[in-house]
């Protein structure tokens, strides 16, 4: 149980790296620690003590129940290839926003309006 | 067991100074370190695919990362912490986590999954299907409906990347009138 | 990136470039054959594929790279790799229900097996492989004029 406290420590940091930064790089990287949290919080849902990878093997035979859940794997391998397109394209926002105001600071685009 | 309380631990000083520090480049690197401790805890728990594909799409979040912070004046993170703003945000955290280790009791334990569905996933994906990985037996074939809102997904991220950044307008180079993009 | 004095980085890098970058290719097109068999899979092929041509983007600067794979090129990839997942799908018709697996399935552990998931796995990887160059080539590339204006 004491894991799931520190996969949930590592997503409140998360957390407070979106809400009390000002430097929109700073939110970028909280989104990102955000989503490595939940992605470790799956994987470690999915785990059988004493398991075993859940590949099978031509040489020896391995019982089936003694294999770890598959199923939350494969939706994290999903989630992490778009973890990494949603970041591309904060990135891309963050760029042109610089572009044009000159500043990563969201409290100083506030204020230049128009 | 212990090489994963280690290895959290790692990860989380390793969040703690990426949000803090004031260089941009320095904290773009620690993430790196973030990314890299979650690949070794996927591989202690025995998931081998999830941890080639972490290590790999991490590189590649660091280049993109590293594209944004080095070329512009890296002059950090800028003065005048608003504090009141950021005690409000940690009382919310402290709520949220005393809230969830009364929720985490809820959960199975660590180690017993209840595997209701894998079960049946596990017992006859091989003849089924004939793959020998049953990750990708249930990627590419009892659930591909996901991998194909995957594809989709990816595919509108990537044309929205090509539609932020192309130029609407381009400004007057030595005096030859720009040509105006839709 | 020293894009001011000469194009790309220095000698060192670019011989070690030269012998890495084809096993780099050879390394990702395994995992993606190998999907069924082994871990690795569409996604994780596709991305390293798609980091064997970054690796010649940033060694060699960005006309060497687009002589190995030119821009045009990339998008037609793209659009094939989900094009052929999507017939894959539609094809499942033909057997009774979309995305039904109705090629034969041979005998496990060989590379001829498991009837649809090695095509999927190939229309997955070049898919993500090209789609990830493109973004990255945008995002590089069309930020460097903005910079020298």
């Amino acid at each position: 149980m004491a894991l799931y406290l520190l996969c949930l420590v590592l997503f409140s940091v998360g957390v407070y790296g979106i809400l009390a930064r000002r430097n929109m790089i700073k939110i970028i990287i909280g989104v990102i620690v955000v989503e490595y949290a939940v992605n470790l919080f799956f994987i470690l849902v999915a785990y059988k003590k004493d398991g075993r990878s859940p590949i099978f093997s031509p040489d020896a035979d391995i019982p089936v129940q003694s294999m770890v859940d598959p199923l939350p794997q494969a939706l994290v391998l999903t989630a992490i290839v778009i973890g990494l397109a949603t970041t591309a394209l904060m990135v891309a926002i963050a760029m042109r926003i610089y572009e044009k105001y000159g500043t990563f600071d969201i409290a100083e685009i506030r204020e230049l309006r128009g | 067991m212990l090489a994963i309380y280690i290895l959290l631990i790692i990860m989380i000083i390793g969040a703690i100074i990426a949000i803090e520090v004031e260089d941009l480049l320095s904290s773009v690197v620690t993430v790196g370190a973030v990314g890299l401790g979650l690949s070794l805890v996927c591989l202690v728990l025995k998931a081998p695919d999830v941890a080639i594909t972490q290590f790999v799409v991490e590189i590649i979040a660091l280049i993109i990362l590293m594209r944004a912070t080095v070329s512009k004046d890296v002059h950090g993170s800028t003065i005048g912490r608003r504090l009141l703003g950021s005690m409000v945000v940690v009382g919310f955290i402290a709520v949220f986590l005393l809230v969830a280790m009364k929720s985490i009791e809820e959960l199975p334990a660590f180690g017993e999954p209840t595997m209701r569905i894998s079960g049946e996933y596990l017992a006859s994906g091989m003849s089924k299907t004939g793959a020998a990985n049953m990750v990708s037996a249930i990627l590419l074939d009892f659930r591909a409906y996901d991998t194909l809102g995957e594809a989709t997904v990816l595919f509108t991220a990537v044309i929205g990347v090509l539609a932020v950044v192309r130029r609407i307008g381009r400004k007057e180079k030595h005096g030859i009138p720009g040509r105006e993009d839709e | 990136m020293s894009k001011e004095r000469e194009k790309g980085m220095s000698l060192i890098v670019k011989t070690i470039t030269r012998l890495t970058v084809g096993l780099i290719l050879l390394y990702g097109v395994y995992i993606v054959l190998h999907g069924h068999v082994s871990p690795g899979g569409g996604f994780a092929g596709g991305v390293i594929i798609a980091l064997s041509f970054v690796h010649l983007m940033l060694a060699f600067g960005k006309e060497v790279a687009f002589r190995k794979l030119a821009e045009p090129v990339v998008s037609f990839f793209e659009s094939l790799g989900a094009t052929l997942f999507l017939s894959i799908a539609l094809l499942g018709f033909w057997g009774g229900s979309f995305l039904l697996n109705f090629l034969p399935k041979g005998e496990s552990f060989k590379l001829f097996s498991a009837g649809i998931i090695p095509l999927c796995n190939v229309a997955i990887c070049l898919k993500v492989g090209a789609g990830l160059f493109a973004a990255f080539v945008a995002l590089v590339l069309l930020k460097l004029d903005v910079e020298k204006e």
